[in-house]
């Protein structure tokens, strides 16, 4: 089997900064205050993934999966380390593709295409193909910032999956879609997953990424803690499980509590 | 904020209780999130993929070199920049005439005949718009520039692409506007009985070239920069209120070149700008080809002396800022999705 993708040792720190203005930083400095702080987002990461296998990738929010994933498409450059890729890229980052707003669907559908890769004639030829997955229909040539953002992303998402790549990304893509284009779009992934497209899945919906995944990441701040394949013993409930956080049940707040997350 | 911050760092973080609480979160998650997604099922064979390509980084470094290898790309990135322009706007692309049209009305009324400055400046109104043309170019190629990665950050946060597209594509943008200016200069000098001598092709093309390169590198290191502090695009428009007194338009080179004993160091700094020289170059190449013609009627000197030696000096310096400036943008690069 062939590398699709490989990561070594990567580490991406980021910079919180204070102090923004002149004025800003004297007062800092004058209180000894800290004027900036660092964090490291993903922390000595290291992985080999095979061409045409899926990954499922986990964590809390802010556990550094979609820093990963930008490091991976190529967005962000890692601070140490290396990340080899084989092929095209495709995919949807951190929930929502790179529109812009004052273009319409069309405008956005070529410039996002030739981005990933795509010459004119190949966006031409899928341009039928990409606008019935999408199915948004008349408003094609509306600018994309009156779309709702079930609509947004599924336009993000119709790009991205025909743009025939060799690795696919997403990022919590789908989680604003009506359940119908959900289930659409997995069997999307599903179809180029069997095509042999190495995936890159994030999600939360512990049953999709079961069915969908041949190997499970966990972040957590950072580090990687559990990577396995399925095939060598790995599962969805095995990551849960290294995590620690399938016991001491009970103490779970009801869902009023909860509010945004529900 | 600021109270936030300090408490931050004035109490020692509690790993326990805050890996209990991570805990608690993702079992809130799971347990919330689990049928979030619907499940469906492989089905069919599982074919194998041979892709055809070498392990590379994913993220770019070509720099300008790869921008211009996708040169589709750049025509979209400009087209689209065009249309963003002109969203909601009625007069649309006669803007970038309107402005040039108005500053030529102003100052030609000031200065010519209120200031008198056209004294012994044969066709003023030429001598005047090239200066125009030029510093217009100028302004817009550094001013969208510097402005280009901020203003589309959407795209430069979610999708890889080399970013110098963005600084490259304002320099096309400007070029767009300006070409039709520089069409109406040259019907101008076409009636007015234009006599181009090789000497004047030869100083336009310098002339071109100084103003290009330094532009360009200026919009390539701004750009950079504004990603960083905004500070620079309003430096840019402050400079730019000035650059048109700073260049040989309104007045003819004659003058600077009089004060040239009495103030060396101020002559040397006004000269030593890429952009006066890049004016009196095209005054060469537009205004004195008329002027050579029937009758030199012009007191005293229209170019500086050095006008060839400092001309082909100043572009080799322009490209060396070209070369800095790309080498400047690579190393920040990749700060730029998180600074946004």
């Amino acid at each position: 089997m062939t590398d699709s993708i490989r990561v070594e040792n990567v580490t991406k720190e980021f910079t919180m900064q204070y102090h923004r203005t002149l004025k800003e930083m004297a007062v800092a400095t004058a209180r000894r205050l800290p004027l900036q702080e660092k964090f490291l987002a993903v922390n000595d990461v290291s992985f080999n993934v095979e061409q045409g296998e899926s990954v499922g990738l986990m964590g809390l929010n802010g556990s550094g999966k979609s820093t990963l994933l930008k490091l991976i498409n190529g967005v962000m450059r890692p601070d140490k380390g290396s990340i080899l890729t084989r092929g095209r890229i495709a995919g949807l980052i951190a929930t929502g593709a790179g529109f812009h707003p004052q273009l319409t669907g069309r405008e956005n559908l070529f410039l996002n295409g030739a981005i990933m890769g795509m010459s004119e004639a190949e966006t031409k030829r899928k341009f039928d193909a990409i606008v019935a997955f999408a199915d948004i229909g008349k408003f094609m040539d509306t600018p994309v910032s009156h779309y709702s953002s079930g609509m947004y992303a599924r336009l993000g998402f119709s790009i991205a999956i025909h743009v025939d790549a060799d690795i696919f990304l997403a990022d919590e893509v789908l989680a604003v879609g009506d359940r119908p284009f959900k289930r659409k779009c997995m069997a999307k992934m599903q179809e180029i997953r069997q095509q042999g497209t190495t995936i890159f899945y994030v999600s939360h919906a512990t049953a999709s990424v079961r069915a969908m995944c041949d190997r499970v990441i966990v972040l957590e701040s950072g580090h990687m803690t559990y990577d396995s394949k399925i095939t060598e013993g790995g599962s969805v409930e095995g990551a849960i499980h290294h995590l620690q956080y399938d016991d001491e049940p009970g103490d779970e707040p009801t869902d009023e509590e909860l509010g945004a997350d529900v | 904020m600021r109270a936030a911050n300090k408490r931050a760092s004035d109490e020692p973080v509690d790993e326990e209780a805050r890996r209990k609480k991570a805990a608690a979160r993702a079992r809130r998650m799971l347990k919330n999130k689990a049928d979030s997604m619907p499940v469906v099922e492989a089905t069919g064979p599982r074919q194998k993929r041979m892709v055809d390509a070498e392990l590379v980084p994913p993220s770019p470094r070509g720099g300008l070199l790869e921008v211009f290898q996708q040169p589709y790309l750049l025509k979209l990135i400009v087209s689209r920049q065009l249309a963003q322009m002109y969203a909601a706007s009625l007069l649309g692309l006669a803007w970038s005439y309107v402005q040039p049209a108005m500053r030529f009305g102003i100052y030609y009324v000031v200065m010519g005949f209120i200031l008198n400055l056209h004294d012994g400046v044969p066709y003023f109104a030429i001598h005047l718009f090239t200066g125009i043309v030029v510093v217009h170019y100028f302004g817009e190629t550094w001013g969208g520039g510097t402005r280009s990665i901020w203003s589309n950050k959407a795209l430069v946060q979610k999708m890889r692409m080399p970013r110098e597209l963005f600084p490259v594509a304002s320099m096309l943008v400007a070029a767009y506007h300006t070409l039709p200016q520089v069409l109406v200069l040259i019907v101008f000098c076409l009636i007015a009985g234009w006599h181009l001598t090789w000497g004047a092709v030869a100083a336009g093309v310098l002339g071109t070239l100084i103003l290009v390169t330094f532009a360009g590198a200026l919009a390539l290191f701004f750009a950079a920069l504004n990603v960083f502090y905004r500070d620079f695009q309003n430096i840019v428009q402050t400079i730019m209120q000035f650059m048109h007194f700073l260049v040989p338009m309104m007045y003819p080179f004659g003058r600077v070149w009089k004060a040239h004993n009495e103030h060396p160091w101020l002559y040397q700094i006004y000269i030593a700008n890429p952009v006066a020289q890049s004016v009196i170059l095209f005054q060469k190449f537009f205004w004195y080809s008329l002027v050579d013609h029937p009758h030199r009627e012009i007191k005293g000197r229209s170019f500086p002396p050095d006008m060839w030696v400092r001309g082909v000096i100043t572009l080799g310096v322009c490209l060396v800022l070209v070369w800095l400036a790309q080498k400047f943008f690579s190393r920040v690069e990749g700060k730029f999705p998180e600074r946004m």
